[in-house]
């Protein structure tokens, strides 16, 4: 059943042929099998689960129906959970449960969707490799010698692995979308907005996003049903009519006009991922799509500029890690200011401290207009980009990442190395646009490749029919690792 | 060398909203510790604010009653800094485009009338508390205040004394109170005033160096505190001393200022736009609703007392130094059946006021009510009594010994006005006092105030005087 995705189960559990707890298990074993090979998840709790799957099938006994119900779901732990340890892949919360469920947690729970865990992620959501984590690397189920992408690491494995048929993840430069690209699933941002903050543990909250991980967009699409709406405990979250994310998977690409963004295909991008979505394009072609040039011009200004945004407003969001109320406080300390220090010291990691660093310098009093308002100025020209190239088309296409997954530990030494795997996925955030990976073939390697399909706003609905009619025609996205 | 003090003023004012500015728990005073602060107050991981609708209507009030400019779009910013009883680590508040900008006060010194330019205005939240006694070597924290919604409104550096300065804060208290956005508690802390304060020699046009100091919770204390700055930081420079830009506390059980940290050691608050809220947009609708909430304000009732009941300046002032008198006063005179808008301030500022200030009342708990006092009222004006007589009454009723004419009745104080009765009275005077009778023949105009004080005496104080100088005139004169 494990091979099955989301619209079979839901189809197994509705015709009564499985159950949820039975269904439950299967999962929970295969997690107990092989999670200590891939670090994917950092908290499982088979009571717990069993106990949610035994509410789903009692639910469906006393005639509940729902699309989702007793299907099992894997959580990023940056949401919070009640109940469930939510470390957020750091060490500065490795001892805090959750009192409160995130809206994403309820929505999940209100569709009947059983938590089959909490999944290993970059501390902070802080990374491209999932190396960053309190917890340990997640292996590449593809390879395991190669990352798995980040920092939705542990979401992107668990699902390519099929230790879970779906989880949730967080992007805020691209975290849903390399993991995805890396591990051969699909993963989609939605528009800024459009899923609730509330619960989820900020890293950049003007480029915070959760979103959908699964093996196909038609999966996605079910899962964005239950996770998008609004919510009046997020001041972002955006007030729109409720709408059904499935409802345009069978229009036919007739017509539809694919914007290439000629920056996306300048030099950078490894020569088997450009062969991939080079074919890709030519599959697009083949089901009726046009393509055309579109021109991002500030584009490569996107890594500079998400690299003094993001860390300025994590500089600030992680200022609450205190060790006050809750979270790490070192054993010894001397006054409060030597509480703050050790505490702080010993509950980062690496990365967080950098770009805590960094947020810290360039919101300081003197640097601000040089850095920040500069930053901000050219994240509305980003914008501004995307809104003129979408003139002239309904979807861009392009690339996830420049290459394949990288080794474990390749780019742990050079973190500018590491931040330009995300130069495709991050002007995506800084435009607040939505954005997916689906699998696309593989690398000279054998590992996967993911293809990048960017939509207007409020346009997931005609980019999940883009992506499904692809993979109609394709099987990349059903093909699993072997040896697992 | 003649020194000038220049003071501007910073006022925290607790507004009057059910809930939090960010969350929905309550701000009620005095709940034990932590029993009022959720997720949200916690600053727990995950957790994000609500902007309260109703801390920007007050704010918007505010900016309506002082005659300021609105920022239509105004922002709230992070202000950054670690302390314990900070639960986020930073304290969301306005910075850049803050929603009340300028406005102006009329304060009232003496018989002087001034006017206090505003600078600015802005919301943000209250922190919690850090409670160093009764934990023996740690700090307990009470996050109950932590997100209370606060106006924070900036003074122009506008005063030049102390008694200037006090002058203005409770305008601003008057006001705050009056238009019902702030309980004015200074007790709970709901009015806290920081004032900045520097001297400079008369005549120099650029300020001095300025210390700050921080939360005075009296008007009593404010004049101390800068009384005795404004003494110091004289003595300093005649030493040859500078002054250092600092923030200071005051100590009221040693009267004195003491140093909290220099400029050097101020924080660098890395402020920028809080990317968890929108910005705040205010449309017409909201501005024109409160407008009509907005009640006729001090300065409006003082320009229509003086206008329209011919009373002065000070009068007007005094009469609406806070809502409560000037509705005693208003009740009183509507009250009246022949209106005498004098009678009624003379009444209400003078026995009225002084009863409550020693008996430490506010007008609102006072046990003669408007109606009652317009009732005694109404026996001055009948000539029934005469002021004096009048106060015995008053003492009476604030005995709660009844109303007015009951109390007349009850102890036979009613005005003898029967000019046959004086009449009688004064034949007496007269001719028990040949000598003063004289007197007054010689010249000696004393002697005639002599025998009225003798006929009112005689008549146990129920003669109306002015009756009383007039049968006698013209006695004498016969």
């Amino acid at each position: 059943m494990t091979d099955s995705s989301l619209k079979q189960l839901a189809a197994l559990l509705a015709e009564g042929k499985t159950s949820s707890v039975e269904l439950c298990t299967e999962y929970l074993d295969r997690i107990a099998a092989l999670n200590p090979t891939l670090n994917a998840f950092i908290t499982v709790d088979r009571d717990k689960t069993l106990l949610e799957a035994k509410t789903a099938d009692t639910r469906r006994a006393q005639g509940g129906t729902g699309t989702l119900l007793g299907v099992p779901i894997a959580h990023k732990d940056i949401f919070c959970a009640e109940g469930w340890p939510t470390t957020c892949g750091s060490k500065m919360l490795s001892n805090f449960v959750s009192p409160y469920d995130a809206h994403v947690i309820s929505q999940f729970k209100a569709a009947g969707m059983p938590s089959l865990g909490k999944t290993n992620m970059d501390e902070f959501a802080m990374g491209s490799s999932n190396e960053t984590s309190f917890f340990g690397p997640v292996k590449n189920p593809w390879d395991l010698k190669a990352v798995p992408g980040g920092s939705s690491g542990g979401a992107a494995a668990c699902v390519a692995a099929r230790l879970a048929p779906a989880a949730t993840g967080t992007d805020t430069g691209g975290s849903i979308r390399q993991p995805a690209a890396l591990c051969n699933i699909t993963g989609l941002k939605p528009t800024y907005g459009v899923v609730s903050r509330y619960g989820m543990i900020a890293f950049a909250s003007s480029l915070d996003q959760a979103g959908p991980m699964a093996p196909s967009a038609e999966d996605c699409a079910l899962l964005l049903n239950a996770m998008a709406g609004f919510d009046a405990r997020d001041s972002t979250s955006l007030q729109r009519d409720k709408e059904d994310y499935a409802r345009d998977l069978t229009q036919p690409l007739k017509g539809l006009k694919i914007g290439l963004p000629k920056e996306f295909f300048a030099a950078g991008m490894a020569p088997d991922v450009a062969k991939a979505i080079e074919a890709a394009i030519a599959e697009y072609r083949t089901l009726g799509a046009e393509t055309v040039e579109v021109s991002l011009p500030n584009m490569g200004l996107s890594v500079p500029v998400y690299y003094v945004l993001a860390p300025a407003e994590a500089s600030s969001n992680l200022s609450r890690f205190d060790g006050v109320r809750y979270g790490h406080r070192a054993a010894e300390y001397g006054d409060l200011t030597d509480m703050y220090e050790r505490s702080r010291a010993e509950g980062f990691g690496a990365e967080v401290k950098r770009r805590i660093l960094i947020g810290t310098y360039v919101l300081s009093h003197g640097y601000y207009d040089a850095y920040y308002i500069q930053a901000q100025k050219l994240r509305r020209l980003i914008a501004q980009d995307f809104i003129e190239a979408f003139k002239q088309c309904d979807v861009m296409l392009g690339p996830t990442a420049p290459t394949t997954a990288f080794d474990l530990g390749a780019k742990n030494e050079d973190p500018v190395q590491m931040y330009l795997s995300d130069i495709y996925t991050i002007a995506v955030n800084l435009a607040g646009l939505p954005g997916m990976s689906l699998p696309c073939g593989f690398g000279n390697d054998g590992r996967p490749i993911g293809l990048q399909l960017i939509g207007d706003y409020f346009a997931e609905a005609r980019m999940l029919n883009v992506a499904h009619q692809y993979q109609l025609a394709t099987d990349w996205h059903q093909r699993t690792p072997e040896g697992l | 060398m003649q020194w000038e003090t220049v003071i501007g003023l910073e006022v925290h004012t607790q507004l009057t909203t059910k809930s939090k500015i960010f969350s929905g728990a309550s701000i009620e005073f005095g709940a034990e510790p932590n029993t009022q602060a959720c997720a949200v107050d916690l600053a727990l991981p995950g957790v994000l604010p609500v902007l309260n609708r109703g801390a920007v209507e007050r704010a918007v009030k505010f900016g309506l009653a002082i005659g300021a400019k609105l920022n239509r779009v105004n922002l709230f910013a992070r202000k950054n800094y670690f302390y314990p009883d900070l639960p986020k680590g930073y304290q969301i508040s306005q910075f850049e485009l803050p929603i009340v900008e300028g406005g102006a006060l009329t304060i009232q010194v003496g018989e002087e009338q001034k006017t206090v330019r505003l600078t600015r205005a802005h919301l943000e939240e209250d922190a919690g508390k850090s409670l160093h006694e009764d934990f023996h070597g740690m700090t307990g924290i009470d996050l109950n205040r932590a997100g209370t919604p606060l106006l924070e409104i900036v003074s122009e550096p506008d005063m030049r004394s102390a008694k200037e300065a006090v002058a203005y804060a409770k305008a601003l208290h008057n006001l705050v109170t009056w238009i019902g956005i702030c309980d004015g508690n200074m007790q709970e802390g709901s009015f806290r005033v920081d004032a900045n304060v520097s001297v400079r020699p008369v005549g120099q046009q650029e300020f001095g160096t300025r210390r700050e100091i921080k939360n005075l919770n009296s008007f009593r204390f404010l004049e101390q505190a800068i009384d005795y700055e404004v003494r110091w930081q004289i003595e300093q420079i005649e030493d040859g001393h500078k002054i250092q830009q600092a923030t200071v506390l005051f100590d009221p059980d040693t009267g004195e200022t003491r140093m909290m940290r220099t400029k050097e050691e101020a924080h660098d608050y890395r402020y920028f736009p809080d990317p968890d809220l929108l910005p705040v947009q205010l449309d017409d609708e909201l501005i024109e609703r409160m407008r009509s909430e907005l009640p006729e304000l001090p300065q409006q009732k003082q320009s229509r007392y003086q206008r329209d009941f011919g009373l002065s300046a000070y009068d007007a002032s005094t009469l609406t130094s806070t809502i409560s008198t000037a509705s005693f006063f208003e009740t009183t005179t509507e009250a009246l059946t022949a209106p005498d808008h004098k009678l009624a301030a003379n009444w209400v500022m003078g026995e009225l006021s002084g009863t409550l200030n020693k008996e430490g009342l506010d007008i609102a708990d006072s046990p003669i009510k408007p109606k009652s006092l317009a009732a005694l009222l109404g026996r001055i004006q009948d000539g029934t009594l005469s002021g004096k007589l009048a106060k015995e009454v008053f003492a009476a009723m604030w005995a709660g010994e009844g109303e007015a004419d009951a109390i007349i009745e009850a102890k036979g104080l009613k005005q003898m006005s029967d000019a046959g009765e004086i009449e009688k009275i004064i034949a007496e005077v007269l001719a028990a006092n040949p000598k003063s009778v004289e007197e007054f023949r010689a010249g000696k105009d004393k002697a005639f105030n002599a025998l009225v004080g003798q006929v009112m005496k005689a008549s146990k104080g129920k003669a109306n005087p002015a009756q009383v100088n007039e049968l006698l005139k013209q006695k004498l004169a016969g």
